[in-house]
């Protein structure tokens, strides 16, 4: 066991997976000499050579295709894009080929592709470098929509969908890179898809999240048992597509009240179906109206820092946010 | 403006009634003081003199209806008089206190009961448990009825509570991983997952919810509504024995001879003075010493200790056709044989007239009731709470007996015997205590002394 950032995480379980199985590639921009610009891929390049550490052209559907290409021919591909802002010229290869390649083919074709990349905001990054774009993917059947919040969790996950014999999508909360630590096990252990995490046990209210809000809503969790005495439960989704559904309605069966955050855009953010499902299949156990707390509907995440914090939820807002859902 | 006919409380712990009977309709005239209507709770069945003289303007709660004191059940004034009825849950420009309920509202709970929009689950859940969410206070936003108002009200009162069963998030799984539940419960109800040990799951059984009218259409059978009183006696039973008390009984076998001989020897004289010298009298004297020898039996268990009963109140159990019903004989203790005859004559009377005052069948530290009227040998009568013990007294018959003289020689002697049992509360006394008092009767009884 050994305490570690989220970004070691990650770079410890691409070097295991390498490790593990000679199928397993990287390729991106900047990921092999540079070792990623956030050093998700330090050494990587040292270690297992340039044929399975591979520099990328800045030309992100050309990444996503190659990984394809590589994926049909049963190699194991980690394609890096370095912001999730950048992955929108990728989009017709991920949603029209990566996902629907096993359907379209009748499951003679399948596409175990890893697209990793860092998305959120919070980090000065302005509009191109701060973006939530888990909304886009999670609507496609056939693509996996992985988002870790803690290191054990980002190991396990990232190795379970190295593993997976379909395309997932595994975005990395980057404000939480170097912020968030936490132990991990040495050596071989994964985490499945599919399955939430109750991050915090409580019985007033059930606060939803993911990624760098589950982080954060953890937080707020703490803020108002100690301020105010509130016992909220927290739910890490952890993996959006597939949705752990039973680990949402079991919980809002037990509080009766719920508050999802998420750091998109307010509308039609993933939190929006999450709502949706739980006003469908657990309306009789609800004890208050479902509270959504995310970005509000501007065109990107502000630059100017006042503003970035302002556009942001935080464990601050998330607390009062919670309160006011207590007193309902 | 009209006068206000008001349910009143009958009794300490008397929280609604029952119209029983109008005895005016609307449109009828009324002196006040006249008798208006009869109310029956569960203890007593009593007659409500009209507050006014007047007209009767309108009645708002109909016969075989039930509500909490305070409720206003009809209106009285002149002819003339423009009725206005006001609504439950009145602004707080109204004076709580007279603000009257409307025919078919119920009572309020404490203070103002919440009239806006309730959420789902707690639209479920009164459904579910057949609740008055009038009764229910809420302490959410703008008083809003929450889930939590909800659960709280069900653990206060059980018998509104019918069905439970243990949460998912309540049960408890091997291991740390209390987050991800094997089974999903969305789909299904709860059943216990194979993890949790058989033992700690309380099974609560179907049976004992009420069963609904028609429930069973085509069962040969019939239904027999609940009157307040066997509703009342359902929730005492179920709560001093399942939930309250630990209760344990022993018997003792006495001699009744000493005690016939005074009776036969007294009756006569008693009779000259109105008093009907019956045996219960001296079985109400006989306990009034034994509880001064053995106090712990005159006393209450409280959650900060044992609570000692200075006074002797002795509640004496008198079958009416429809239940029971426990009359009290105050300052026992100061009473002699012949008061004590009159306090039993004159409050058995009166319990089978259902003329009792509402005081007069509360208070009681100490409860006799004598099952032996009816033929039994003897009983494990349940505790009337938050006593600590009952009396049963059998039926007295001749049994042969093996005494022995002066001279030491036993004999065969026919002897009018009964048997006395003692319940008691096992938290608050032992075993040796209960002998102790149901001894002392024994030897009072026995050695009864004019």
């Amino acid at each position: 066991m050994t305490v570690m950032t989220l970004i070691d995480a990650i770079r410890i379980a691409m070097d295991e997976e390498m490790a593990r199985d000679p199928r397993v590639f990287i390729t991106g921009e900047d990921v092999g000499l540079r070792g990623g610009v956030f050093r998700a891929t330090q050494s990587l390049l040292e270690k297992y050579g340039a044929t399975r550490v591979i520099d990328s052209p800045l030309a992100e559907l050309s990444i996503v295709a190659v990984g394809i290409g590589a994926a049909l021919a049963e190699l194991r591909p980690i394609c890096e894009i370095q912001f999730a802002d950048f992955i929108h010229p990728a989009f017709n290869q991920i949603v029209n080929e990566a996902a629907r390649f096993y359907y379209r083919s009748n499951g003679q074709w399948r596409v175990p592709l890893t697209i990793r990349a860092p998305y959120g905001g919070g980090v000065a990054g302005g509009l191109y470098h701060s973006q939530s774009v888990e909304a886009f993917f999670a609507h496609v059947p056939g693509l996996k929509v992985v988002i870790p919040s803690t290191p054990y969790d980002a190991k396990g996950l990232l190795k379970s969908a190295v593993r997976d014999p379909n395309p997932v999508l595994f975005f990395e909360p980057k404000k939480g890179y170097r912020a968030i630590k936490g132990e991990v096990p040495d050596g071989d252990y994964t985490v499945p898809l599919g399955e939430a995490r109750l991050a915090r046990a409580g019985r007033d209210l059930t606060v939803i999240a993911y990624g760098m809000m589950a982080h954060y809503s953890e937080k707020a969790a703490e803020i108002v048992a100690t301020e105010n005495g509130i016992d909220a439960e927290v739910i890490d989704l952890r993996t959006l597509l597939p949705l752990d559904k039973a680990a949402i309605l079991t919980s809002v069966k037990k509080t009766g009240k719920v508050l999802i955050v998420y750091e998109d855009n307010l509308t039609m953010g993933f939190g929006a179906e999450v709502a949706a499902i739980i006003a469908d299949e657990a309306f009789e156990h609800l004890d208050a109206p479902i509270k959504r707390l995310a970005a509000p509907d501007v065109p990107g995440v502000p630059y100017a820092h006042a503003m970035q914090e302002f556009y942001m939820p935080n464990p601050q807002s998330i607390a009062a946010a919670i309160r006011d859902l207590a007193e309902y | 403006m009209p006068t206000q006919v008001i349910m009143p409380q009958l009794g300490e712990s008397v929280v609604e009634g029952t119209v029983s009977r109008w005895l005016k309709q609307v449109g009828d005239r009324v002196e006040a003081y006249e008798p208006l209507l009869e109310v029956s709770t569960d203890k007593v069945d009593t007659e409500i003199p009209s507050p006014a003289d007047g007209i009767i303007l309108s009645i708002l709660i109909g016969e075989g209806e039930t509500v909490e004191r305070g409720t206003v059940i009809a209106l009285i004034g002149s002819a003339d008089e423009e009725i206005t009825i006001p609504m439950n849950g009145t602004p707080a420009s109204a004076p709580p206190e007279t603000a009257p309920a409307i025919a078919h509202a119920p009572a309020l709970g404490n203070g103002a009961a919440y009239t806006g929009h309730v959420t789902p689950v707690v639209a479920r859940m009164a459904a579910e448990h057949r609740l008055d969410l009038a009764l229910i206070s809420g302490s959410g936003r703008d008083g809003r009825i929450t889930k939590k108002d909800v659960e709280a009200y069900l653990e206060a009162t059980p018998a509104a509570n019918p069905v439970s069963a243990v949460d998912p998030w309540d049960q408890p799984i091997e291991g740390a991983d209390l987050f991800k539940p094997t089974v999903d419960y969305s789909a299904s109800v709860v059943a216990p997952t194979h993890a949790v040990p058989i033992a700690s799951v309380p099974i609560v059984k179907r049976a004992d919810a009420p069963i609904a009218a028609g429930a069973h259409a085509d069962e040969a059978g019939e239904l027999i509504k609940l009157s307040p009183m066997r509703r009342a006696i359902a929730e005492h039973m179920v709560r001093s024995k399942l939930q309250t008390s630990p209760h344990v009984t022993t018997v003792f076998e006495v001699d009744l001879s000493a005690v016939m001989a005074h009776r036969a020897a007294h009756k006569a004289e008693f009779a000259k003075q109105g008093v009907h010298l019956t045996l219960t009298a001296y079985f109400v004297a006989a306990t009034v010493t034994a509880l001064k020898t053995v106090p712990m039996l005159n006393a209450e268990w409280r959650t900060d200790g044992i609570f000692i009963h200075h006074e002797q109140r002795i509640g004496v159990a008198v079958a009416l056709d429809e239940g029971l019903i426990v009359p009290v004989i105050k300052h026992a203790g100061d009473l002699n044989l012949s008061g004590m005859a009159r306090a039993v004559n004159d409050l058995a009377s009166r319990a089978r007239a259902k003329a009792l005052k509402p005081d007069e069948v509360s208070g009681g530290t100490f409860t006799i009731t004598n099952h032996g009227v009816s033929g039994s040998l003897f009983a494990t009568p349940i505790i009337n709470q938050p006593q600590v013990g009952i009396l049963g007294v059998g039926v007295v018959e001749k049994r042969v007996k093996v005494i022995t003289d002066a001279g030491g020689n036993d004999m065969l002697a026919i002897r009018p015997c009964l048997y006395v049992s003692l319940t008691f509360d096992h938290r608050v006394v032992d075993g040796a205590a209960g002998d102790q008092f149901l001894a002392t009767v024994k030897d009072m009884l026995e050695g009864w002394q004019a």
